[in-house]
């Protein structure tokens, strides 16, 4: 039983970091293969305050959510954006 | 749109089109992505694939400004990605916090320096008059009545200077109603409720915009209370980044401005082309018969009533209906007639094509009739394989997707951008009224019991007259171009016609048609020929637009009067059979005429004028003009 479960949280949870990845890809206007769990303001050149804006709003479109603005801090790199979708759902 | 499409496979394959250089193609895998997906994260896959289709594509470039108070990047690239389905390409500047007044005053600012086609007004009250908002209660009566003059004031103010600086139009935003007013359910008991204040500026925001030409209200009180108050707000968002709406409501904001924008770009739909069975009624006709297609007023074919309501509203702004429905005619006739349920009546289309033709040909013949491009007409289909077929082989028809519950087809309807006007045109309204004739013309003609009776009822006068200098042209075009009534097709040019008018032994006539509903034109030639004792008709025809109103016997009896008064003792022609002329091809032996040995290009008849006439039928009033020889 356990075994099950933790194969479908981890499907699920690769789906989750997934989808963050091709959002941020999309946002940022960069290749799909450029981003990766580490990704962030960083290593992604055009992540500046307003497209942050509009990565979140992404994310909260996709997964019909809306976070707060102490959430909205915490998304500093796709793994972390990844953490907070999760602690969520 | 294939079902089975998956978003990925979607992508890959606009991204493959695109370097491949297919950006047709390109343009209608994203349009499908867009449908598939509407949201931040495809908005902006989409928009840095619409920079590279431009000049590739016929786009419409529309330059839009935004003034306001608040966060509206986020809208930005919605609306790009939005519009691109309807072919227009937006670029939009957005002011910066709270600067509109002074970017309307000043003559040299960024405002004008873009020049903006459109301009969209979004302020917030709260930014025009805090009172009015927070703190509410604390307020005088007198000091209300200050607040929402003053803020009518300013938006006046701002409007007019706007309209003496630019052409552009102007779009602006509706004050919204708090969710929870300061005096609770008191608010509407008292003289100076909260909402009613709101009101009143909006009611006046209104007055001051039907005083200017291109000033146009975006009613966004109406919006977020569409789309429900508490979802459409994010108050956190609002006091961290000035983004009042919450992240799902952006696209409908989005869609709005779409409703002002798709009709200033001019990328509108000017007919709406509908299936018959499964749209405008439940069931098909073909199997379910008269009293088993779904079409009333009760649940669950209330959903057909309210989707053609929403069509008649449609067609009321100049929009043409038309009907493309694989169907025995008559049987979708007998609906269209006689249904109880029908709140569409013939009338009410424009054109017709029930046959069993492909759908991809009936658009295209409808297009042709109603002379408008692929690009105006949209198109209603609950079938998506004729939808997939018209994407495919028209990819410039606007596809309206229907949702899968017919409950929301009224629904789908009423929201495509493409049908929104901002004024109705006199054109539109002359249009509308000209098809109508013909198909009252179409109507009579189905409701008469006997040919005879609809014939009388049409008053139809012929005026036939011998070709004149102003005629020659028209009478040429004809024989060029009339297939279906023409008994010999054959094709003459104005100077074969001037040549045989020289030619004492030969007539040429020409035949104009009114009838009760209007003027025809010229729309027959007859052209004959005395050879001995013969008159020989060397041209019958008619134009496809009068066949089966008996007019060919009129001009028959004409020629064949002529014809005995010059002493001629037979009436004689062809028939040469074409792939079109069949309508054509009973019509001697109708008349009368005998059939004499032929040879294998056609068929020769022969009439005796001394053993018999033929006869005008009585309901057609001919006027013989002599003309002038050419």
């Amino acid at each position: 039983m356990n075994g099950v479960r933790n194969e479908h949280e981890r499907a699920s949870r690769n789906n989750v970091l997934e989808r963050v990845r091709q959002i941020v890809s999309d946002v940022f206007a960069v290749p799909l293969e450029r981003v990766d769990a580490t990704s962030s303001p960083e290593t992604i050149e055009a992540w500046d305050s307003m497209q942050h804006l509009n990565l979140v709003l992404a994310v909260e479109d996709t997964f019909d959510l809306q976070f707060t603005p102490e959430e909205m801090e915490l998304m500093r790199n796709v793994k972390q954006i990844v953490t907070v979708v999760e602690l969520r759902k | 749109m294939n079902p089975k499409d998956n978003i990925a496979d979607i992508r890959l394959e606009i991204d493959r089109s695109l370097s491949e250089g297919f950006v047709q193609a390109a343009a209608v895998r994203m349009g499908d992505l867009w449908q598939l997906e509407q949201g931040s994260s495809t908005a902006a896959f989409l928009v840095s694939r619409i920079e590279k289709l431009r000049g590739l594509l016929n786009l419409t470039r529309l330059r839009v400004a935004i003034l306001r108070s608040y966060t509206l990047e986020p809208v930005i690239p919605l609306l790009r990605a939005a519009a691109f389905r309807f072919r227009i390409d937006t670029e939009v500047q957005v002011g910066d916090y709270n600067t509109y007044m002074q970017e309307v005053l000043d003559p040299n600012s960024s405002l004008y320096r873009f020049a903006p086609d459109v301009v969209i007004v979004a302020v917030r009250l709260a930014d025009l008059a805090l009172e009015l908002w927070q703190g509410y209660s604390g307020l005088e009566p007198a000091a209300v009545q200050d607040a929402v003059q003053r803020v009518c004031r300013t938006l006046e103010e701002l409007i007019r200077s706007f309209r003496e600086r630019s052409h552009a139009a102007l779009i602006v935003h509706t004050m919204e109603q708090p969710t929870q007013t300061a005096f609770g359910v008191l608010d509407l008991q008292v003289g100076n409720s909260q909402s009613e204040a709101i009101q009143a500026i909006n009611r006046e925001l209104r007055r001051i915009a039907q005083q200017h030409r291109g000033v146009y209200v975006l009613d966004y009180e109406n919006l977020i209370a569409r789309h429900g108050r508490l979802l459409w707000q994010d108050e956190r968002k609002l006091l961290t980044v000035g983004l009042p709406i919450a992240a799902h409501g952006l696209i409908h904001l989005a869609n709005e401005w779409l409703r002002f924008l798709v009709p200033l770009s001019g990328r509108i739909a000017k007919a709406l082309v509908v299936d018959l069975d499964n749209t405008v009624w439940g069931g098909v006709i073909g199997e379910d018969g008269m009293t088993g297609i779904k079409l009333g007023p009760d649940h669950p074919e209330a959903a057909y009533q309210n989707l053609q309501r929403a069509l008649l509203d449609v067609s009321r702004r100049g929009i043409l209906l038309a009907i493309c429905s694989k169907n025995n005619r008559e049987d979708a006739m007998e609906v269209l007639e006689k249904h109880r349920g029908m709140l569409l009546r013939p009338a009410d289309f424009a054109a017709m094509r029930i046959n069993w033709n492909d759908k991809v040909q009936g658009i295209r013949e409808i297009a042709a009739e109603l002379n408008i491009g692929f690009d105006s007409v949209a198109f209603l289909d609950d079938n998506p394989f004729e939808r997939e077929q018209v994407r495919r082989e028209l990819p410039d028809v606007m596809l309206i997707d229907l949702p899968k519950e017919p409950m929301q087809y009224a629904f789908a309807v009423r929201d495509f951008q493409a049908f929104e006007r901002l004024s109705l045109s006199s054109e539109d309204r002359e249009r509308n009224l000209l098809y109508s004739k013909q198909r009252d013309r179409d109507r009579a003609e189905e409701e008469f019991q006997s040919k005879e009776d609809f014939y009388r009822y049409l008053q139809q006068e012929a005026d036939i007259e011998q070709v004149t200098s102003s005629t020659i042209a028209r009478i040429a075009q004809l024989t060029q171009k009339t297939n279906q009534f023409n008994l010999t097709t054959h094709r003459y040019n104005e100077q074969q016609i001037a040549e045989m008018v020289s030619n004492p032994v030969w007539e040429v006539l020409s035949v104009r048609v009114k009838d009760r509903f209007g003027d025809h034109g010229l729309v027959g030639v007859a052209i004959t020929h005395d050879e001995r004792d013969t008159c020989e008709i060397d041209t019958f025809l008619l134009s496809c637009r009068v066949i089966g109103r008996s007019l060919e016997t009129a001009l028959l009896s004409h020629i064949a009067q002529c014809a005995a008064a010059r002493g001629r003792k037979h009436l004689a022609g062809w028939f040469l059979p074409t792939k079109k002329n069949t309508p054509a091809a009973e019509f001697y032996a109708r008349s009368g005429f005998q059939c004499q040995p032929s040879d294998n290009t056609g068929q020769r008849w022969i009439f005796n004028l001394e053993d018999g006439q033929i006869r005008c039928p009585e309901w057609i009033r001919l006027n013989i003009f002599e003309g002038g020889r050419v």
